[in-house]
C-alpha cells in the first residue's frame, strides 16, 4: 500500500512537470505578447525596456528554468497584464469563488446523479426508468451555456426568486443557479453509469439468494446492492471532477463570477504567463488530488482491487 | 451503419443490423440525422435556395418567424435558417473531421500499444495516464490560441493555389466562403483531435490483446505474415465494433467541445455562424427574440440526442454482452 501511494506520488509530480512544460511553451508561442496588444501600441525601445525589466529578453530555456525555479519554491511571480499584481494575490482572490463554486456543483451532482440512476436500476424498463434516462440525456446534449440562461430567466427573471448574475460569498442563493448548472451534466453521467452498476449487481447470484431470504427491498438495496453498485459511478467522480473544473470556466462566464476562469481566459488573450502557470498548475494539482482520492475510495469500495495488487 | 460489410462471412453483422432494426430509438435517430446532414450539407449547396447567411438586412431586423423568414431574422436582419444551416454545415465537418483525427491516431496507438506489449505498451500506456490527468479543456483552450495564426496563410495557400489555375474571380471568392470557416477551425481540429484519442486507445488496446492471443492469429503468423499485416488486416478488423460504436460517442462530446469554444470566444470567428456561435448570440437576446435560442438548439440538441442514441444502440448491438437488457 504504501509502495502504491509513493508510485502514485512520484506519477503525480510526473503530471505535474509534463503540464508544466507543455503550458510553458504552448504560452511562448502565443501569437503576440503581453506588451505587443494593438489598443496600447508602446514605442519599441520602451516596451524592449519593460520586457527587461520582466526578463522576456532572455533565452526561452532560461526563462523555463526561473518559471519552474519559481514555482516549485511557491512564489510564481508577478501578473504582466495587472500590473504589479502577485499571482498568489490573483489566485487567493478567485480561488475560493471557484472552489465553492466547483464542490457545490459536485455535491449537485451527486445529489441528483446517483439517487436517479439507483431509481432507474430498480425500476428498470419502466416509465419511470425511461423517465429518468431521458431526463440524463437532456442534461448530456443540451450545453450548460443553454440551461444556465434557461434557468437565470426562469428563477430570477420570471420568478424573481434568485439573483442571476454576481457573487456574494455570504449568501448561498447567489451560488444556487452556477453551481447547480454546473452539475448537471455530470449528475447526468453519474446517474447512467450508477445504473449501469446497479443492474449488473442486481443479477448477481448473492442478490437473487438475499432475496429468497427474504430481505426488504430498501435493506436490498441500500445494504447489498449500493456498495457494489457504486463502483463505476465513483470511479467516474476524479474524471468529473476534472470536467467540473474545466466547466467551471465557462459557468463563470455565463454568470459573471469573479473566479479563476475569468482570469484565465483574459490572460490568455494577453498571454500573460505567470497568471496561466500559476492558474493551470493548480488544476492539476486539484485534479490528481482528485483522481487519488477517487481510486482510494474504489479501493475501499472494491475488495477485489485490494486482493489483486 | 448497414453498409459496414468488412466482412464476407458477415452473420455478426446481418445479427447486429438485425438488432439495430428492432431498437426504435435508434432507428428514429438515424432517420433525424439523415435529415439534419441533408438539410445543412445538401440544402445550401443549392444555388438560390438559401438567403445569403451572412448579409444583414437592417430594415427587416428582429422580426419573429414568418412565411419569408422561417425562423425569424436576427438583430442584424440576417436570415436564422440560412444561418442554422450553414453553421451546421460547419459543426458537422468539425465533428466528423475531429472525430476522424482522434479516431485515427488512438486506434494506431491502442493498436501498437497491445500488440507490442512489453516495455512499449508500458510505456506508452504511462503516456495516456500522464495526458489523460490534465485539465482537457484548459489546454485545448491554449493549443487553439497557439495555432490560430496558421489559419490565415492556409486560407491564402488555398485561394492562391486555385489562382495559379485561372479560376475566375467569383469562383475564387466563392472558394474564400467555403474554405475560410473550415480553416480557421483547424486549430480546434488539432487541439481536440490530438489530446481525444486517449479513451479511444485503451478500448483498443484491450482488445487487440484479448484477440492476438486467439489461435487464427497465431495460424497467420505461421504462415508467415508481417506483424504489420497481421495486426492491420487480421486483428483490428475483429475489433471494428468497440470502434464504430466509440466513434458514434466521440462525434457528440467533439461537437459540444466546438459549441463550447466557439461559445467562449475561441471557435469560429464571426461573420461565419456554427451552431456554438448561434446558440451565444441567441442566448443573449433569449428574453426579447425567444427564436434567435430556441433554433439553433433545437438541432444542435437533436443532433446530440440521435447520435448518443444510435451509439447506445450501436453497442447495444454489435457487444450483445454489455446490452442494458
Amino acid at each position: 500500500m504504501l509502495a502504491n501511494i509513493s508510485q502514485r506520488f512520484l506519477q503525480g509530480l510526473l503530471v505535474l512537470f509534463v503540464l508544466f512544460t507543455v503550458t510553458f511553451f504552448l504560452i511562448k508561442a502565443l501569437p503576440g505578447g503581453p506588451f505587443k496588444s494593438a489598443e496600447k501600441a508602446i514605442p519599441e525601445h520602451i516596451r524592449a525596456k519593460i520586457e527587461a525589466y520582466y526578463g522576456l529578453d532572455q533565452p526561452v530555456f532560461i526563462q523555463y528554468g526561473r518559471q519552474l525555479k519559481n514555482l516549485v519554491t511557491g512564489d510564481p511571480g508577478v501578473s504582466l497584464r495587472l500590473e504589479g499584481r502577485e499571482v498568489t494575490e490573483i489566485i487567493s482572490q478567485g480561488f475560493p469563488v471557484s472552489l465553492r463554486l466547483g464542490l457545490v456543483a459536485m455535491v449537485f451532482a451527486i445529489l441528483i446523479g446517483i439517487p436517479l440512476g439507483v431509481i432507474a436500476a430498480w425500476k428498470k424498463n419502466t416509465l419511470m426508468d425511461y423517465s429518468a434516462m431521458a431526463l440524463a440525456m437532456i442534461g448530456i446534449c443540451i450545453p450548460s451555456f443553454v440551461i444556465g440562461p434557461l434557468l437565470a430567466e426562469q428563477f430570477s427573471r420570471r420568478l424573481n426568486l434568485l439573483p442571476a448574475t454576481g457573487w456574494d460569498p455570504l449568501s448561498p442563493s447567489s451560488w444556487l443557479l452556477p453551481s447547480l448548472t454546473l452539475g448537471l451534466a455530470t449528475a447526468a453521467y453519474l446517474s447512467r453509469l450508477t445504473r449501469a452498476g446497479m443492474l449488473e449487481i442486481l443479477n448477481q447470484d448473492y442478490i437473487r439468494t438475499a432475496r429468497s431470504k427474504g430481505v426488504g427491498s430498501f435493506r436490498l438495496l441500500v445494504v447489498h446492492c449500493l456498495r457494489g453498485g457504486l463502483i463505476p459511478a465513483v470511479a467516474y467522480i476524479g474524471p468529473a471532477f476534472a470536467a467540473i473544473i474545466s466547466g467551471s470556466v465557462v459557468i463563470e462566464s455565463i454568470f459573471a463570477m469573479p473566479g479563476l476562469g475569468l482570469h484565465f481566459i483574459k490572460s490568455i488573450e494577453v498571454g500573460d504567463s505567470p497568471v496561466i502557470l500559476g492558474i493551470v498548475m493548480l488544476y492539476g494539482i486539484l485534479i490528481i488530488l482528485a483522481n487519488f482520492a477517487t481510486d482510494l475510495l474504489g479501493l475501499w469500495l472494491n475488495p477485489r482491487l485490494r486482493a489483486s495488487r | 451503419m448497414s453498409d459496414v460489410t468488412v466482412e464476407k462471412s458477415s452473420s455478426l453483422w446481418k445479427d447486429a443490423v438485425h438488432r439495430l432494426q428492432r431498437n426504435r430509438a435508434a432507428i428514429v435517430s438515424l432517420i433525424a440525422l439523415a435529415i439534419i446532414i441533408f438539410a445543412c450539407i445538401v440544402l445550401p449547396a443549392i444555388p438560390g435556395f438559401l438567403q445569403d447567411p451572412n448579409a444583414q438586412n437592417l430594415p427587416n431586423k428582429n422580426i419573429g418567424p414568418s412565411a419569408s423568414h422561417w425562423f425569424g431574422t436576427d438583430h442584424l436582419g440576417r436570415d436564422i435558417f440560412s444561418r442554422v444551416l450553414t453553421g451546421g454545415r460547419i459543426s458537422i465537418a468539425v465533428g466528423l473531421i475531429t472525430t476522424l483525427v482522434s479516431v485515427t491516431i488512438g486506434v494506431c496507438w491502442g493498436a501498437i500499444s497491445g500488440y507490442v506489449g512489453g516495455k512499449t505498451d508500458s510505456v506508452m500506456m504511462r503516456i495516456v495516464d500522464i495526458l489523460f490527468a490534465l485539465p482537457f479543456l484548459i489546454i485545448v483552450i491554449l493549443l487553439g490560441k497557439t495555432l490560430e495564426p496558421i489559419t490565415a496563410s492556409l486560407t491564402n495557400f488555398i485561394v492562391d493555389s486555385l489562382n495559379k489555375t485561372g479560376a475566375a474571380t467569383e469562383t475564387l471568392n466563392k472558394t474564400r466562403a467555403w474554405v475560410e470557416p473550415i480553416t480557421t477551425l483547424v486549430p480546434l481540429f488539432i487541439a481536440i483531435g490530438t489530446l481525444s484519442w486517449l479513451t479511444v486507445s485503451r478500448i483498443v488496446r484491450a482488445q487487440v490483446q484479448s484477440v492476438a492471443k486467439q489461435e487464427f492469429v497465431e495460424a497467420a503468423r505461421s504462415l508467415g505474415l508481417g506483424h504489420c499485416r497481421i495486426l492491420f488486416r487480421h486483428i483490428l478488423p475483429n475489433t471494428l465494433g468497440p470502434i464504430i460504436v466509440y466513434t458514434t460517442l466521440t462525434i457528440p462530446s467533439v461537437m459540444l467541445l466546438e459549441a463550447t469554444l466557439s461559445f467562449l470566444g475561441l471557435g469560429v470567428k464571426p461573420p461565419y455562424s456554427s451552431w456554438g456561435i448561434l446558440i451565444d448570440e441567441g442566448a443573449n437576446r433569449m428574453i426579447s427574440n425567444g427564436w434567435l435560442l430556441f433554433f439553433p438548439t433545437l438541432f444542435f440538441s437533436t443532433t446530440l440526442f440521435a447520435l448518443n442514441f444510435l451509439g447506445d444502440g450501436l453497442r447495444d448491438a454489435l457487444d450483445p454482452k454489455s446490452a442494458k437488457d
